[in-house]
């Protein structure tokens, strides 16, 4: 299974981004083969609309099946339910941490978004 | 002929030099507000609203009994305004600049266009003047295609002046494009040249003769005489740092009645104008 964290870094090091749909960059790690992969966001990050729709696109397409980042609006939230992505919110400081704490199931998942749309 | 004025910072007096130069035509013109966000020539050329018309885009409504999943809508979208990612499409309206193409790509014909109201265009008639005002709706995020709809009322044979918004991006191309001439209007501060570098760089892009008019000369420095300077750019007008200038907008009045020795700065700009867009007046 893969797991996406939002972060501004290239390694399990980098800090956890609390933002998604801004994020730097998404790291894909995938747990059975412990691989990382790592999505450019840079379009978003300067994007003046849509940044959390077009980044959870870009989710849904990486094939992963759980988002783990700091914050998801109401949008990026619709998109990543409807493509059955589960987000977690998560305040780490570091993608490691935050894949810890996933993985020790100590953080609780999202039902909707929690905060709201920003233009 | 069709005159736009821009420039990249905004609160440097678009508007004050649209209005202005509309009355100081002296004769039929027609004066578009494309500033639909903030819309205000309509504050110096008091006149009650004549017509009113709402404005509406199509925007796409998916038929989920139709619906594959195939994903192409998704796939055309530039705006990201119709998402489909193996399942149904999810649509996003406030996203969508109405282009239709989601509906042309579907494959089964699930999709429809149904309007969706994003603002309106109000009428005015101020002396000469005929100002058309587009005004977004609060919570609507497309200006474009709103100022489109604007700019598709410009009469034909009658001259123009479009009032654009700041900046250099899709809303203020969208107001400007097309125009014979494009006045920017800049401060002499370092803010005023920074953005003044931007616009100049974008309506080089367009292809459009274009000039600057300087207001609230006096005031700063001289970095921006400089660059027009070396960048080979005509200073068409320089409207001074005048303090009774900023009483009178203040008030909501023209510059060119509250204080009728600028009457002739504008006059002289508006002929020089019709000369450099090369089109006879009328």
């Amino acid at each position: 299974m893969k797991i996406v964290f939002s972060t501004s870094g290239n390694d399990l090091n980098a800090p956890l981004d609390s933002r998604f749909g801004r994020a730097a960059k998404f790291l894909i790690y995938d747990l059975d083969e412990k691989k990382i992969e790592i999505i450019d966001n840079q379009q978003n990050l300067n994007a003046a609309q849509g940044a959390g729709i077009q980044s959870a696109e870009t989710i849904a397409r990486s094939g992963a099946k759980v988002l783990v980042s700091g914050h998801c609006g109401p949008n990026a939230f619709r998109v990543l339910a409807a493509a059955g992505i589960k987000v977690y919110s998560c305040d780490a400081a570091t993608v490691a941490d935050a894949l810890e704490q996933f993985k020790a199931g100590k953080l609780k998942e999202a039902v909707g978004a929690d905060v709201q749309g920003h233009w | 002929m069709i005159l736009a004025i821009a420039s990249g910072k905004g609160g440097t007096g678009k508007t004050t030099v649209a209005v202005n130069l509309a009355r100081a035509f002296a004769q039929k013109l027609q004066l578009l507000d494309c500033d639909v966000e903030e819309p205000n020539s309509h504050l110096f050329l008091p006149a009650e609203i004549s017509g009113e018309e709402a404005v509406s885009i199509l925007v796409p409504e998916v038929d989920e009994s139709l619906c594959d999943g195939c994903g192409e809508c998704g796939h055309f979208c530039a705006y990201h305004a119709i998402i489909s990612t193996g399942a149904k499409p999810l649509v996003f309206a406030e996203m969508c600049h109405g282009c239709g193409g989601c509906m042309l790509v579907c494959p089964k014909k699930a999709i429809r266009e149904i309007p969706r109201r994003i603002g309106i265009i109000e009428k005015r008639k101020s002396g000469e003047i005929v100002l058309l005002t587009g005004r977004l709706d609060v919570g609507q995020a497309m200006a474009p295609p709103l100022i489109r709809e604007v700019r598709r009322r410009l009469l034909p044979g009658m001259p123009a002046i479009l009032d654009a918004p700041p900046g250099t991006s899709c809303p203020v191309i969208v107001s400007i494009r097309g125009a014979d001439f494009i006045l920017l209007v800049t401060e002499p501060t370092p803010f005023g040249l920074h953005d003044l570098k931007i616009a100049v760089d974008m309506v080089r892009e367009l292809g459009i003769p274009f000039g600057v008019l300087v207001n609230r000369a006096g005031s700063g420095d001289d970095r921006v005489h400089g660059f027009c300077r070396e960048a080979h750019v005509p200073i068409m007008a320089e409207v001074p740092d005048d303090r009774r200038i900023a009483e009178a907008y203040s008030r909501g009045q023209l510059i060119v009645e509250a204080l009728p020795e600028y009457f002739e700065l504008f006059a002289g700009l508006a002929e020089k104008l019709l000369k450099n867009s090369g089109v006879d007046r009328g």
